[in-house]
């Protein structure tokens, strides 16, 4: 199965809905970085609402693709991180440092619209 | 309700955390724990498939003075863990840094116990009280 990603003006919307097994995962890095290169996409906003939880692999592709979409002049914000999956990701030790995030689509959105502006 | 995944390939990671987070579910974890639950099962399972390449993984209740809990046994007869103590500092890894490594493990659960023999495989076990 693959994600849809959604283009809004200059940005890319993502919303991840279902659990990412590995190859779901590897198929999204190259599908948004393929969707930014065809698009001239300046923005991503991918939303984390209905993930329960995230082990280090799916960190990882996450925190890849996030680098690889900033090599090629987009800025990504990631959205709708839970509680839990707040708590996991820390404990299990994994930092997503010089990631930018927001609690919500709209405010991570909003946060884009800024980050794009400077 | 004992039950146990064989893994061989990706596809069985899913399936284990599935049926992690479906017995942690049943016996009254909240989403944290659940989640706790979930990611744990995942790094053992990856583990396995990264560095044994085949072995199982199997949740069964426990009960202990009253306390409900979650044990997930993580199996193998891979290459085993040269240095167990190095394995258990963070930041250790020998596959350029795929897992998070078992200290991130343990710290998600309340009771991990390892045994592992070069040359023979590595036996883990975890266990989650239920609060």
């Amino acid at each position: 199965m693959r994600i849809p990603i959604l283009k809004l003006h200059d940005c890319l919307l993502i919303s991840i809905q279902w659990e990412l097994d590995d190859q779901t995962a590897l198929q999204f890095q190259e599908d948004l970085l393929r969707k930014i290169h065809e698009t001239s996409a300046r923005g991503v906003v991918i939303d984390l609402t209905s993930i329960d939880f995230i082990d280090s692999f799916i960190a990882k592709v996450l925190g890849d693709v996030i680098s690889m979409s900033k090599l090629m002049g987009a800025k990504v914000v990631i959205t709708g991180i839970q509680p839990a999956v707040a708590i996991t990701l820390i404990e299990l030790g994994i930092r997503l440092e010089d990631v930018l995030t927001a609690l919500d689509l709209e405010k991570g959105l909003e946060k884009l619209r800024r980050e794009l502006e400077d | 309700m004992d039950s146990c995944v064989k893994i061989t390939n990706e596809w069985d990671i899913v399936a284990a955390r599935q049926l992690g987070r479906n017995v942690a579910k049943d016996l009254g974890f909240g989403t944290v724990d659940q989640a706790r639950i979930t990611t744990a099962i995942s790094e053992l399972a990856r583990n396995i498939y990264l560095y044994a390449g085949q072995g199982q993984v199997c949740i069964e209740k426990t009960e202990n003075a009253g306390k409900v809990g979650l044990i997930i046994l993580s199996e193998d007869q891979g290459p085993g863990i040269q240095d167990l103590r190095k394995a258990m500092e963070d930041g250790f890894s020998t596959s350029g840094g795929l897992g998070a490594g078992l200290p991130g493990v343990k710290r998600l659960v309340d009771e991990f116990a390892i045994d592992s023999t070069p040359g023979e495989g590595t036996l883990i076990k975890a266990i989650k009280w239920l609060r």
